[in-house]
């Protein structure tokens, strides 16, 4: 059991907490506002577009090459920018905190 | 007075409408129809990890149903509307229940086309394959059986995809396609090519140019016969034929309809206060002008949104760039734009990877539309492009010692 948290453009914080699927899943179940997830969670519609907080990000398993051509274009990318779909609970340290980037 | 908006068919483009909606703050009520008694789900996997693996299809529900209660939506499923009465603005279900409406947005999608071919009334193990409960019925086919052997007909993107799936599970498949090669109606020939090798690769047995003409049953197989008179016996054959645009409701209304219900720019049907979205529709794109109808997510999605918007009292135009995806084996296939017209093509390879590939249609020297393969950084570039009507170098574009750049 992880507990992540997560934080909208409107500054709502949700504290949440899952034992597995991934951060899309997870925010979806919230329904947390600005992750879509269209594509169902295929790395194929950016539309689960979150900042991982800096302190988190290198302890995440690093991004497909897809992945991050995915993100290259993306509106309010940043250095830590990922795809919730493509981040599984398990791998999130606890505490995870992750902002959704639209 | 609170308004109230009915939304016919809760896959993708309904269901995206109904929570739009609220989001854009609409008050009054929201009814969501669906004759699948499902829970809504995601479309795309029914033909890939839903296919063959062993989850239920609530794993891949649009939303949870409380999300459903918690916006104040009222979803009935397994119930069908019979009839759109615009003149006194009301529905009518197959339970009897009448519904007033002041917006109706018509979100009925497409069915599979089942051939009309002698042999198909009779037989058994024929399936279509666009439902939840299809799939379910093509898995517990597959689960009576030793050693399944399946045939495929059609081989557009539900064909090729079912056939990777099944091929994953170590099933014999046999592909056959009436064209004279692979994805003949949505990609051109170098797509097709990358494809059919992977196929192959794969151990899928395809046959290109081949005309189902009659089905008989054999036993508890079938049997099917080509126009060439060769046959192929089956344990189940899956037809991947195309579908048609769930259109009637709209015709009895009175709607104008074309190869789906004909809406304007702001996704507005013929008749006041009727919407329509999605794999139903046609329209024409600004971008290209020419009348499409676009079987994908994004559009249904977007508009769905769109005409959340509308209803709300924007009057916006939907000119989003079509876009769409397709998983195989472990190859995945993005495609950008409306390839329609295309008059030559630029076909890039790259240095680092010869697993990917990229298809840029042109017509003249407008970039119309990409097929990325293994490539997402040639989607969104192309995308990229696209948006900013850029004038490409064909040169630069095709040689992979360039990398492809913002
Ligand atoms: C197997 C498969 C794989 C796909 N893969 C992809 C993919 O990888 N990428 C992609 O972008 N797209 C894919 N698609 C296409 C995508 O799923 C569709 O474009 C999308 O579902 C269209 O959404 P829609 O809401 O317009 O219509 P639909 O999803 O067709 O839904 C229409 C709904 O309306 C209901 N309905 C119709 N008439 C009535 C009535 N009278 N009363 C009550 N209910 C009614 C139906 O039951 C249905 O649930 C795939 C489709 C299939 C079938
Ligand atoms: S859900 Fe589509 S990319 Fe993440």
């Amino acid at each position: 059991m992880s507990q992540i948290i997560f934080i909208t453009q409107n500054q709502e914080r949700y504290e949440l907490s899952a034992e597995s699927g991934s951060l899309m899943e997870l925010a979806k179940a919230n329904r947390i506002s600005g992750i879509d997830g269209d594509c169902g969670g295929v790395c194929s519609c950016a539309t689960c577009h979150i900042h991982i907080h800096p302190d988190h990000f290198e302890q995440l398993p690093a991004a497909s090459e897809i992945e991050l051509e995915m993100l290259e274009l993306e509106d309010n990318v940043s250095d830590t920018s990922r795809l919730a779909c493509q981040v599984k609970v398990q791998d999130a340290p606890e505490g995870l905190i992750v902002t959704v980037a639209n | 007075m609170n308004q109230k908006c009915i939304i016919i068919g809760a896959s993708h483009g309904g269901v995206n409408c109904a929570f739009a909606l609220r989001k854009e703050g609409y008050q009054g009520s929201i009814d969501l129809i669906d004759a699948d008694p499902n829970l809504p789900y995601h479309r795309p996997p029914l033909s890939k990890t839903f296919l063959n693996e062993d989850l239920p299809i609530s794993q891949y529900s649009l939303w949870a149903e409380e999300s459903y209660s918690s916006e104040n939506i009222n979803l009935h499923l397994g119930k069908r509307v019979l009839r759109i009465l615009p003149e006194s603005k009301t529905i009518v279900l197959d339970t009897g229940e009448i519904l007033p409406y002041d917006q109706v947005v018509l979100a009925t999608g497409a069915k599979a086309i089942m051939p009309s071919l002698p042999g198909i009334e009779e037989a058994k193990n024929l399936y279509t394959l666009r439902t939840a409960a299809d799939v379910v019925a093509i898995k517990e086919r597959l689960k009576s059986l030793q050693n399944p052997e399946i045939a495929i007909i059609g081989a557009g993107f539900i064909g090729l995809e079912t056939a990777a799936s099944l091929r994953k599970l170590g099933h014999p498949v046999s592909l056959y396609e009436r064209e004279e090669r692979i994805l003949s109606r949505v990609a051109a020939q170098p797509t097709a090519d990358y494809f059919s090798a992977l196929h192959q690769a794969h151990g899928v047995q395809l046959f290109p140019g081949k005309t189902l003409s009659s089905v008989s049953e054999t036993g508890n197989r079938v049997t099917m016969i080509f126009t060439d008179g060769s046959t192929k016996v089956a344990d189940l054959a899956i037809f991947g034929i195309g579908v048609r645009p769930a259109v009637r409701l709209a015709q009895e209304a009175g709607l104008t309809t074309d190869s789906g219900i004909l809406i304007d720019d702001h996704c507005q049907s013929s008749i006041a206060d009727i919407y329509a979205l999605g794999d139903c529709c046609s329209f024409i794109h600004p971008r290209y002008r020419r009348l499409v109808r676009i079987e994908s997510v994004q559009n249904a999605v977007d508009q769905a949104k769109l005409i959340a918007k509308n209803i709300m009292g924007q009057s916006l135009s939907y000119e989003a760039l079509p876009w769409f995806w397709s998983d195989q084996y472990d190859t995945k296939l993005q495609m950008v734009g409306i390839n329609q017209g295309y008059d030559n093509l630029v076909v890039r390879r790259e240095l680092d990877n010869d697993r990917k590939l990229s298809v840029w249609y042109f017509e003249g020297t407008r970039l119309l539309a990409v097929d990325a393969i293994n490539n997402a950084k040639a989607y969104v570039l192309g995308t990229k492009y696209m948006k900013e009507d850029r004038l490409l170098d064909k040169e630069l574009l095709a040689n992979p010692e360039v990398p492809l750049s913002k």
